[in-house]
């Protein structure tokens, strides 16, 4: 089962790398992770994504909740936040194809950034299942480029996990 | 102006630093510079590592975080197996390390390593110092980080350039203030109660106590909780000491090579309470056979130790100490007499291995002779291998410490941290354990002993094997000894005097009772070289 994870850390070079080092030294299976500076600049999230059972993802948060650059750790409660990911998708296509591929591209709320004789460049924001939707649909074509940014997640309503660890 | 070299020594001695363990190099000269002028005494120890283990040793005996110093590359690579050997058993230790200059950085320079990568997996924190003016904060939090929750090993990494560099003023700060590091000591009440609840049901209860206790200092608070509720206790390695071998509340070390009556009294709990102890494969081999039938309250002040080998019904996060005290008061009960005296009749048949011999000497039976002469509050060092668990099983601690790389097993531990111990506390008898083996792994530090003129015991037990690892190859490799034969070895008495260091050899028990009698005797360090049956089992 996949558990998403948002988690707090002091903007500082070497966290990324502490916390990447964390899962493959104790055999944790990160599916993603998504890193960016939040409102406060000396803070930074990251979201990540675990495949594992109950056990795994406690054990994940607790062994996070010990590197000293981790401020807050916090599971996200399944169909409490909203995730969304970020891809950009070159594929290979030929110009009376256009139509087509800007069809699937409508469907699917995507759109084209570039284009070039010899391929369409897409872009789509959205749920991981939409993403897969539209990587299945261009697959024919022929895909020569997927760029896709690791799921980002917030929680639903008014809660966030950044409030009560504002600086005093 | 004050420049990083002189900002770090200064750090030190606020941080009532005495001792340094290290070993120079170019790339920490700056620092050097500074120390000579301080009041620091050096250690000067002969490989890096042993600057680690000794001050591991120093630490675990003042319970201060000790304090070792290596040179860029190699010296700093050095010191990574004492890093993680005090990461595994959770010694507060600082490493300071020196580190090319940043413009040279990533560039595979002549003794450049990444040291703080390379020591991520097994230090509590660490630090690549890229600004003199963060060193007093850096310094602040590091002994923080490393005296406070659970000890550990805290790295900091300061280029030559930063060691040289020149800032306005110099002003240490009061306070370490680190978001994300806020460790919790008092036990949550409500989890307290759960446990006193499930102590007041329990028929079969049992306190199994781990390194956490030693180092909470909690030995006052466990011996009373157990005296105060006649629940009987046994250890594990790290464990040790905290109550004396003929303390009727104790029951022996569990484990792989624990006493049998101390594992059957595991299994046979109908309620454990685990202080401070990380439920170890060496002390638990089967963790889920035991939590299918009984009740496990697990105390400890890390939390990702609670539940990570074992299923716990009731966790605690907490300071052992204040968890026991807490404990206490919540709770009347007393141990149901039938358990109290199947558990005692259980001790008592058990029946020590070993005895005196003439033609080698017995080690298990000379361990218990050697802690009935040595004083009750000795330190006493033992290595990894056979001669540890003959230690272990056999050395009664008193008032005393036993020291030994419980977690890492690391080889030629013993001797090292015998002599930080022995510099942290001068006025108490120090005593270490080697095989020939382990000893081999560090007796280039006979010279440290000399040079410190610590008065530290040595004994050496010689079966010229690396005895632990001849019996798994004959139990579980069809008796193919590869590798194990320890040929080549030197005369240790005459390397013993080579180093100005008396010596002498003795090759029955009655030899050893004696020998061991005038070298406790004498004054300064002492090698007794015990010559032990190659085929002496472990168990």
């Amino acid at each position: 089962m996949k558990h998403t994870l948002s988690v707090l850390v002091e903007n500082q070079p070497g966290v990324l790398s502490k916390v990447a080092g964390l899962f493959s030294r104790r055999g944790f299976n990160i599916d993603s992770l998504a890193v960016g500076v939040t409102q406060d600049a000396d803070i930074s999230r990251m979201t990540i994504v675990v495949d594992g059972d109950e056990h795994i993802v406690e054990q994940v948060e607790k062994q996070l909740n010990k590197l000293i650059p981790v401020i807050k750790v916090k599971v996200l409660e399944p169909g409490m936040f909203l995730s969304s990911e970020h891809a950009l998708i070159k594929v290979t296509c030929r110009a009376k194809q256009h139509a087509e591929i800007m069809n699937i591209a409508e469907l699917l709320h995507a759109s084209i950034v570039d284009v070039s004789p010899a391929s369409l460049t897409l872009e789509i924001t959205g749920s991981e299942d939409r993403l897969n939707t539209l990587i299945g649909l261009l697959k024919p074509y022929g895909i020569k480029e997927v760029v896709r940014s690791g799921a980002l997640a917030i929680e639903k309503g008014a809660s966030t996990a950044l409030k009560q660890n504002a600086k005093a | 102006m004050i420049s990083g070299a002189e900002i770090m020594v200064k750090c030190l001695e606020i941080e009532g630093v005495k001792t340094v363990f290290g070993y120079p190099g170019a790339a920490i000269c700056p620092f050097y510079d500074f120390l000579c002028r301080s009041k620091i005494e050096h250690v000067l120890v002969r490989e890096e590592q042993n600057a680690a283990h000794e001050a591991s040793g120093y630490a675990r005996a003042a319970g201060v975080p000790g304090v070792c110093v290596a040179t860029s590359g190699p010296g700093a690579t050095n010191l990574i197996t004492g890093i993680a050997t005090a990461y595994m058993d959770s010694v507060p230790l600082i490493a300071i390390t020196g580190q090319v200059n940043q413009w040279l950085l990533g560039r595979d320079v002549f003794q450049e390593a990444d040291i703080t990568g390379a020591c991520e997996s097994f230090t509590k924190h660490s630090y690549l110092v890229k600004n003199a003016a963060d060193l007093p904060r850096i310094f602040k939090e590091a002994f923080h980080i490393a005296s406070t929750g659970r000890p550990g090993p805290v790295l900091i990494d300061v280029p030559t350039d930063v060691q040289k560099q020149m800032v306005a003023s110099f002003s240490y700060p009061q306070k370490a203030q680190i978001p994300g590091y806020k460790p919790r000591t008092q036990g949550h009440a409500i989890q307290i109660r759960k446990a006193a609840e499930a102590i007041s049901k329990a028929k079969r209860p049992l306190l199994c106590c781990g390194g956490g206790v030693v180092l909470a200092g909690a030995r006052t608070e466990m011996i009373e909780f157990a005296e105060k509720t006649g629940i009987p206790i046994v250890s594990t390695m790290m464990g040790l000491g905290v109550v004396p071998m003929d303390s009727p509340v104790y029951l022996g070390m569990i484990g792989m090579h624990g006493h049998e009556n101390a594992n059957r009294a595991m299994h046979d709990a109908d309620l454990i309470l685990l202080c401070g102890a990380r439920v170890g494969d060496r002390a638990v081999s089967d963790p889920q056979q035991v939590s299918d039938t009984t009740k496990i309250v697990h105390i400890d002040i890390d939390p990702a130790e609670i539940g990570k080998n074992m299923d716990v019904d009731i966790p605690i996060v907490g300071d052992i100490r204040l968890v026991l005290r807490a404990l206490a008061a919540e709770t009347d009960y007393t141990a149901p007499a039938e358990w109290i005296e199947h558990v005692k009749a259980e001790k008592a048949a058990f029946v020590p291995k070993g005895s005196p011999r003439d033609d080698y000497v017995e080690p298990r039976s000379f361990m218990r002779v050697l802690s009935r002469m040595m004083a009750k509050n000795a330190i006493f060092c033992a290595d990894v291998g056979q001669n540890q668990i003959w230690a272990a099983k056999n050395f009664n601690v008193k008032e005393g410490r036993f020291l030994t790389s419980g977690g890492l097993g690391t080889m030629g531990y013993a001797l090292p941290a015998a002599i930080g111990a022995k510099l942290a506390k001068p006025h108490r008898q120090v005593v270490c354990v080697c095989g020939d083996g382990s000893f081999q792994m560090s007796m280039c530090e006979l010279a440290t002993l000399k040079q410190t003129g610590a008065d530290v015991k040595i004994i050496l037990m010689v079966n010229e094997r690396l005895g632990m690892v001849w019996e798994l190859q004959t139990k579980l490799y069809d008796g193919r000894h590869t590798a194990t034969t320890l040929t080549g070895s030197p005369d240790f008495v005459k390397l013993a005097e080579a180093y100005g260091i008396p010596a002498t050899e003795v090759s029955s028990n009655a030899q050893a009772e004696l020998a061991a009698k005038r070298m406790l005797e004498s004054d300064g360090p002492f090698l007794l070289v015990c010559r032990v049956d190659p085929d002496e089992p472990t168990l």
